[in-house]
């Protein structure tokens, strides 16, 4: 049985390497941007910097869906609302650093607004421009959104495929809206032409570097969290209600409190993922509520495997990077490929690559002895 | 509960939804008052229909503190709508169902009902396949069931030694740390037993509790309910008449959703109208 307390899940095995590893890779990156030249055969970069950054925060995003799906059993289909609400969350903030600085030099309002001929800043973007408000309410508002939508689908018991769909229409209906000018975040255009974060140019590689190093804090800590909280009693009643929900109830515990708790810590997870998103591809549109991003999501953790949570994060890293070389090499064909790969995961692969892995490697280890006998007894 | 299932009873035109209904309480939930009667749980004329299917008609019935009362039928009768009943999985259509003196289990949740204090075995043994079976116990476990207390909790070394001790009475210590989805059907149903003793109930409902279990087990399970009763009460539904003529003093006959006959297992062999039931005319 592992440790349940925190300083317990900090100091286990899976934690220490899955830190290590992350660290290790990010030292890795940020020293040869840094110290080579950019002329330099060992230069890796800037693009290189931000791609990576992008891939951490995927990992993020899917280290959170992990924690309902994996461990909870609930199917959201619109775990991209979160990330998409976190996401301009920042970019808020992002827009009200431009200041006087954007094509209409309004130092109050931005472009968009003054494209529309709007005459002051909506209620809503008030106390964006200060770093913490924005922080305050990356965090606040999917939680919310998490909190208010879970009270009333678990209260009702909506379980199952049911509330997957009402997920996917949630984040159907935010695309909607978010498309629309008159809600005041910049229509399908979306918030972008950002300058600086916390005074820091978004162009130079430093701050791209410290972005990526943000954010491979921000999933180390996320990791450690979720170990916790999987290593945990709490985490325990969690799987309980994924494997027997109504044997759970006739324990005694309130199913529904527990799927809120985890639902919406997991959307604020979400939430983070996409704030560190956005400074780093620049711009936030309603594209990332589009279901079809929520769904590629839940590609990702089949693939990696459920439940594990490393699996979750090595998922998003491996398709992302398919997806990287995949649609530079022949992007019609992407969709097809994802699609058959979830496919092949759902029917040969149930507990995704990191199952795959744990169920061949005492075989290895076998055949590997076995060889070395062999040799010893030849030798001999 | 499937999502078809749940889907259903949210659009019942006959039901409230239950979470609206709380606000109507009329009695202090938590407290079990059971000391002014010798009885424990009070049942009277309950009925449940099903699409005009009555389960239970006028059921009437009433449980002692501490006996071990057995309930048979044959299928249909009602013996499972009944558990429900009590422990909130079913609402009455009429009818009260009182544990103890205040608490009304009409107007309760099944969570409630659960930490008020009746433990409950389903007839399909159903225990947390991916957790082990210490797990098992130690999430029955008696105590607060809160996110934020749960997530900081851990054992302490009497709450460890009670769960071992519950592990050694249903014989699954040595398989303590084995996941409970790879236990055999009858170390299952006694898992599930220990899960329901882990809550510390008053009352026990046991659903077919001998299931799939080899000579021997029925004979330790015997011992363990008669053991049992006293402490607490117990309420078991069985089909083997052997088993029951084993540990029973009272017998209730169920029969078309009320009761036919109550008494010792020989009264009941006897009467008339439980062998014409059983018999056929």
């Amino acid at each position: 049985m592992r440790d349940s307390t925190f300083k317990g899940a900090l100091s286990d095995r899976t934690a220490r390497t899955f830190i290590g590893v992350l660290f290790g890779a990010t030292l890795l990156v940020t020293l040869f941007n840094q110290v080579f030249p950019p002329d330099s055969a060992l230069h890796v970069s800037a693009y290189t910097v931000t791609l990576l950054g992008k891939y951490l925060c995927y990992a993020l995003l899917a280290l959170a869906l992990d924690l309902v799906w994996g461990y909870c059993g609930i199917l959201s289909l619109g775990h991209g609302a979160f990330f998409a609400l976190g996401g301009y969350a920042m970019g808020m903030y992002l827009m009200r650093q431009i200041g006087d600085r954007g094509v209409y030099g309004n130092p109050e309002l931005p472009d968009f607004m003054v494209f529309l001929n709007w005459s002051e800043l909506p209620w809503y973007w008030q106390g964006f421009d200060q770093f913490w408000f924005a922080a305050l309410m990356i965090l606040l508002v999917p939680g919310l959104l998490a909190f208010v939508f879970g009270w009333l689908a678990f209260r009702s018991r909506v379980t199952g495929v049911y509330l997957s769909i009402i997920t996917q229409a949630l984040t159907y209906a935010l695309m909607l809206a978010f498309f629309r000018n008159e809600l005041g975040f910049g229509g399908n255009n979306g918030l972008t032409d950002f300058k600086d974060l916390l005074g820091f140019s978004l162009q130079s590689d430093a701050t791209r570097v410290g972005l990526l190093i943000a954010t491979a804090v921000a999933l180390a800590g996320a990791f450690v969290l979720c170990r916790w909280i999987t290593g945990s009693k709490l985490g325990r009643v969690v799987m309980a209600v994924r494997d027997a929900e109504s044997r759970t109830r006739f324990v005694g515990y309130r199913t529904e409190h527990y799927k809120l708790w985890i639902f919406t810590l997991s959307a604020i997870l979400a939430g983070l993922a996409g704030a560190l998103y956005v400074p780093q591809v620049g711009i936030i549109n309603p594209g990332e509520f589009s279901p079809l991003n929520s769904i590629e999501l839940v590609v990702w953790v089949a693939v990696g495997g459920r439940a594990t949570l490393y699996g979750a994060v090595i998922g998003a890293i491996l398709v992302n990077y398919g997806k990287t070389v995949f649609t530079g090499v022949m992007p019609e064909a992407w969709l097809f490929a994802l699609g058959g790969l979830f496919v092949a995961v759902t029917v040969f692969l149930p507990q995704g690559l990191v199952g795959l892995a744990s169920q061949q490697w005492p075989k290895v280890k076998a055949r590997l002895r076995q060889l070395t006998d062999k040799r010893e007894g030849e030798t001999a | 509960m499937t999502a078809l299932d749940s889907l259903r009873d949210t659009f019942r035109r006959d039901q409230v939804f239950d979470f609206m209904r709380q606000g109507t309480r009329a009695v202090a939930p938590g407290q079990l008052d059971a000391s002014a009667g010798k009885h424990i749980l009070y049942l009277e004329d309950i009925t449940v229909s099903f699409d005009g299917f009555r389960a239970l008609n006028d059921l009437t019935m009433y449980i002692r503190t501490g006996e071990l009362r057995c309930i048979i039928g044959p299928n249909g009768a009602g013996k499972s709508t009944m558990m429900d009943v009590i422990t909130g999985k079913t609402r009455p259509d009429s009818g009260t169902c009182f544990f103890g003196q205040t608490l009304d289990l009409t107007r309760m949740s099944d969570t409630e009902i659960a930490m008020a204090g009746i433990g409950r075995k389903f007839q399909k043994p159903t225990v947390f396949p991916e957790h082990t079976a210490f797990e098992n116990l130690e999430l029955a476990m008696n105590g607060p069931r809160g996110t934020w207390h749960s997530l900081f909790s851990r054992l302490s070394g009497a709450q460890k030694e009670w769960i071992e001790e519950t592990l050694q009475t249903v014989g699954l210590l040595k398989d303590r740390y084995k996941v409970a989805g790879l236990l055999s059907h009858g170390q299952k149903q006694w898992l599930e037993i220990g899960m329901v003793l882990m809550q510390k109930p008053q009352l026990l409902l046991v659903d077919e509790p001998i299931a799939g279990m080899t000579r021997q087990e029925v004979e330790r399970t015997g011992e363990l309910l008669q053991s049992l009763a006293g402490k607490h009460s117990v309420v078991v539904v069985e089909h083997d008449m052997e088993f029951i003529r084993s540990i029973a003093s009272t017998v209730t006959v169920l029969h078309q959703g009320s009761v036919l006959a109550e008494g010792t297992m020989d009264q009941v062999q006897n009467d008339p109208k439980v062998i014409e039931v059983y018999l056929g005319e």
